[in-house]
């Protein structure tokens, strides 16, 4: 994590060519307002198309996602076995699947399934993950350790397994069991960023200064070292996003992700798997809405990296 | 000064006869970065020679060229954003800045070698010293493994590294920063190059270590005869050993003189200001002397001469023409349209 | 170097035993009768029920359940299947299958992913950087499964250039484009890692010292610039062995390959928790392994950690 203050002085792409030409002009600029590193990075998202386009796509998934019956006026579980895997009909562009429903109406209901998991699990996991990194970092010492070995423990075992174990404990499969188990595959890694981040600014000297004053643990930790250290961990959460969606849809495909009753794409392409050869225009609408969703999230977090770290540029 | 672009054209004929004649010559070197904020006019005119054995030191603040006019002679210029639009330099003769890179190649190193200011990050970590040093003749002589090795320590051994046949196989982070700068010394020695040049050598160093490297390149110089290009901001680094001062401010020279010369009197404004502002043990008590203002933003230079907005005696030509490096008497050259004036001290403060 | 390669083996220790405690916990440890969660809702006949309970140990707290279980493993006993076949003969003709295709996997992955990710991390900005960064992150995006069935239908069934399934055999040639599909989503983070690292070292310092000795363009790129670009792939790359070996789950799955991902499956529909527990706990030590492995070589990469 580099040091914030110099994001500042840093627009240039080139460190040479900003060295040269930075001894004055960060001058004149730190003569009007000076930009804060969050102000700074809004500054530059909102003049970068790859932003742009993706949060503009992402509000469009929400949208749908909260309110799918703008989009289709079709119920997605109202099937005709007689339509069963037939092409596109007037009324029904996308066609039909296995069991007749209109393959349309269950993309777009789909969309409810993935961005719900994929906000709850982003969530919980920058909760639980950030609180554990950002005390392993903070104290360091025996707690520190311990907790690094937890998230070591947590790592050696393949995420998708892990989360496969996971759910094969439970009778029953929801929407909750889904988040539970990638939660607990998730955290450990936003855990390990936030404690290299903590790590990093806790040498720096404005904390220093902080605890010199006689600040408490509590109010150095708040106030001075998560602002500064949190910008790795949303840019984590923001790509980690779009992997929890694939890992929702993962599960679900494999069968034990969310129960077939709930509308998710993962559960239709695993349904379309079986006529593949007959049919592959079923597997293709909700494969193709899956892998924009999380591209969209991708994109969304390579702009916000960019932004936070103009170094990797 | 012609304006046409890169100068192919230059006389190629080496001059070998001459022992006298300059082994290096840079003549109206012209260097931009081109950058999303604008195009930055680092180095802009930029001529001098360097005679065998002779050390010349280039100083200015930084932001000033000096750097870059270092790396656009070694042909290492970042490009992008880094281009050179005219000029060139001149090695024994041969225009070593129209030459193909692969021709180019055989130069650094071999003829002109080049010392860095922060020598850990300079090296590479994760090689041994004397593979790094040896790296030079096995690419350049195609030396084994072993000769590279015995060579390495020979190396070690004349930058007064102690006990090199031991450090040999240590890596760079195992040593001391001035042990590390002798490595870096060693490296650039390692082929006899004819030029050394030394960008900031001393700056990252403590002082005790800056003064026995300073030494070191000296006792160096003077055994083998080689040209040296000390790079520097600091006035008191080149004092004892360098022959000539270049300085220079906002790319441009602007005053050129035998370090003597221009020590106990010199033709530039700027040059006059920068010594002023020396610390010096007589004038304790007394406050010390700063140049107001800052250096100008290279993508935009003032117009006329750059140093006239901090310029003590600027008056509106200042601001209108650009003053051209005149040759002023005692064999040396001042860019200032009043260096007679200042020359003599007969300008107010205004 | 040592006392460095001791630390790593002591940290070791506890990781491997918390996580095999953890995969054991979440098998057997969760509230309610381990039994009925294992042979689920067909239930099993009395003598497999009984054998569990003995291989088990149900009825005994769990960290008893759990050392004498990890007993048995540490002779190689494993435990059976439902079918009363020994996991271990289940495990050895799954493995070498699985083997096989990480090991391609991972040989398309270092051998692709490295060279183009060095080029684009060279061209940074120009067209070839920018569809790279754009194609792997289309790729990381597309969920694994998706890009086999579309591997699958276009270069298996409408090209024929592929077998699109796999026969029970599996030899290296019909395992091919399985780990196309496998080693794709690696891929594309190597190649981003690989670029980002060289980005982020090219305009290192020793990388200019290395042009200002002269050195030829091939070998300031290669023995400078990628010898130390290197070094964050390499821990990627030890990581994601275990996820290759976890991640057949969905390749195999995909192209009917008799894996270990494939009996994992299978082990996990019939709730059959010794071929369950068996394998994550020796893909925990694959892990493990080739961590220790990166570890190692990691010291060999790069001095400041092997004299630290």
């Amino acid at each position: 994590m580099p040091d914030p203050s110099s994001k500042t002085v840093m627009p240039s792409q080139d460190a040479s060519a900003a060295a040269l030409t930075l001894g004055a002009s960060s001058e004149s600029k730190s003569l009007g307002k000076p930009r804060s590193l969050w102000s700074d990075a809004w500054h530059d998202l909102r003049r970068n198309p790859t932003f742009v386009i993706s949060a503009l796509l992402i509000l469009f998934l929400i949208l749908v996602a909260v309110f799918p019956s703008l989009f289709t006026s079709t119920d997605p579980k109202r099937c005709d076995l007689i339509m069963g895997n037939n092409g596109r009909a007037p009324g029904h562009p996308f066609g039909f699947d296995r069991q007749g429903c209109d393959v349309y109406a269950r993309v777009i209901y789909g969309a409810r399934a993935s961005v719900t998991v994929g906000i709850l699990v982003t969530s919980g996991v920058v909760l639980i993950g950030g609180f554990i990194g950002a005390i392993a970092g903070f104290y360091g010492g025996a707690a520190g350790s311990l907790l690094s070995r937890l998230t070591d423990m947590f790592f050696a075992i393949p995420i998708l397994l892990f989360a496969i174990v996971f759910l094969s404990g439970f009778p029953f499969r929801n929407i909750w069991t889904v988040v539970a188990a990638i939660m607990l595959v998730g955290w450990p890694s936003v855990a390990r960023i936030m404690r290299g981040s903590v790590i990093s600014v806790k040498e720096s000297d404005f904390v220093t200064a902080a605890r010199a004053l006689g600040a408490s643990d509590m109010r150095i930790l708040a106030r001075h070292i998560l602002p500064n250290a949190i910008a790795p961990v949303i840019v984590v959460a923001t790509i980690s996003l779009g992997l929890f969606i694939v890992l929702e849809a993962t599960l679900s495909y494999l069968g034990i992700g969310l129960p077939g009753s709930t509308v998710s794409w993962g559960g239709d392409i695993n349904d379309a798997q079986a006529s593949l050869r007959t049919a592959p225009h079923v597997l293709l609408y909700p494969s193709v809405a899956l892998s924009i969703t999380v591209l969209a999230f991708m994109l969304l977090g390579d702009a916000v990296r960019d932004a936070l770290d103009p170094k990797l540029r | 000064m012609s304006q046409d672009t890169i100068n192919t054209t230059a006389d190629n004929r080496p001059h070998d006869g001459d022992p006298n004649a300059p082994v290096l010559e840079v003549e109206n070197l012209h260097v931009e970065f081109r950058t999303r904020d604008g195009v930055a006019k680092a180095v802009t005119g930029v001529t001098f020679d360097l005679l065998p054995g002779e050390t010349l030191a280039i100083l200015g603040e930084s932001g000033s060229g000096k750097s870059v006019t270092a790396q656009a002679i070694m042909g290492i210029l970042d490009t992008p954003p880094g281009f050179v639009t005219q000029g060139s330099v001149r090695f024994r003769g041969v225009d070593i800045q129209a030459l193909p890179e692969k021709e180019r190649r055989r130069y650094r190193g071999e003829k002109i070698a080049m010392i860095f200011q922060d020598a850990l990050s300079s090296l590479n970590p994760v090689y041994s010293v004397g593979y790094q040093i040896g790296e030079m003749f096995r690419v350049h002589r195609g030396a084994s493994r072993a000769d590279a090795k015995t060579k390495a320590i020979e190396l070690m051994d004349r930058v007064h590294i102690p006990a090199a046949r031991q450090r040999v196989n240590d890596y760079p982070h195992q040593f001391s920063g001035g042990m590390r700068q002798r490595i870096m010394i060693a490296i650039a020695l390692s082929l006899d190059p004819d030029i050394i040049i030394a960008d900031e050598p001393t700056t990252a160093l403590d002082v005790t270590v800056q003064a026995q490297v300073m030494q070191l390149l000296a006792d160096l110089q003077a055994e083998s005869k080689m040209g040296l290009i000390l790079i520097t901001h600091d006035l008191g680094v080149v004092a004892d050993v360098a022959d000539k001062i270049s300085v220079m401010y906002a790319g441009r020279l602007i005053e050129q003189a035998r370090s003597l010369d221009l020590y106990s009197n010199p033709a530039h404004p700027y040059t006059e200001r920068l010594l002023a502002a020396i610390p010096r043990v007589d004038m304790k008590g007394q406050e010390l002397y700063t140049i107001k203002g800052i250096p100008p933003n290279l993508t935009d230079i003032p117009a006329g001469c750059a140093f006239h907005p901090r310029c003590p005696y600027a008056q509106s030509i200042c601001s209108e023409k650009t003053p051209p490096l005149e040759v002023v008497p005692g064999d040396r050259r001042s860019a200032c349209h009043f260096w007679k004036e200042v020359l003599d001290g007969s300008l107010q403060i205004r | 170097m040592g006392t460095y390669v001791l630390r790593r083996l002591l940290q070791m220790i506890p990781v491997f035993f918390g996580a095999t405690f953890l995969i054991f916990y979440l098998v057997l440890g969760m509230p309610g009768d381990p039994l009925a969660v294992m042979c689920g809702e067909r239930g099993c006949d009395p003598s497999t029920a009984n054998a569990l309970r003995a291989q088990f140990h149900i009825g005994e707290p769990l960290y008893v359940q759990y050392f004498e279980y990890m007993k048995g493993i540490l002779t190689l006993d494993f435990g059976e299947t439902f079918s009363r076949r020994p996991v271990l003969d289940v495990m050895g003709d799954a493995f070498p299958i699985t083997i096989r295709l990480a090991t391609l996997a991972f040989i398309i992955e270092i051998f692709i992913g490295v060279p183009l990710g060095l080029v684009a991390g060279l061209r940074r900005g120009k067209f070839f950087d920018s569809s790279i960064l754009l194609g792997t992150l289309l790729i990381i995006s597309i969920p694994i499964f998706v890009i086999g069935f579309l591997m699958q239908y276009f270069l298996g069934l409408k090209l024929g250039w592929f077998r699109p399934t796999v026969s029970g055999e599996a030899p290296w040639n019909e395992l091919l484009l399985p780990a196309i599909v496998l080693g794709t989503v690696s891929l594309a983070y190597i190649m981003r890692l690989t670029r980002t690292s060289v980005v982020e070292n090219i305009h290192a310092d020793y990388v200019r010292t290395a042009v200002a000795k002269g050195l030829p363009h091939r070998r300031v790129v290669t023995v400078h610039l990628l010898r130390n670009s290197l070094i964050p792939v390499v821990t990627y790359l030890g990581a994601d062995i275990g996820a290759l070996m976890g991640g057949a789950i969905v390749t195999e799955r995909i192209f009917n390959i008799k894996g270990v991902g494939g009996t994992l499956y299978q082990a996990i529909n019939r709730g059959e928790a010794p071929t369950i527990v068996s394998i994550v706990v020796i893909l925990v030590i694959v892990y493990l392994v080739f961590n220790l492995l990166v570890d190692l070589l990691y010291a060999v990469l790069d001095p400041r950690i092997r004299y630290a």
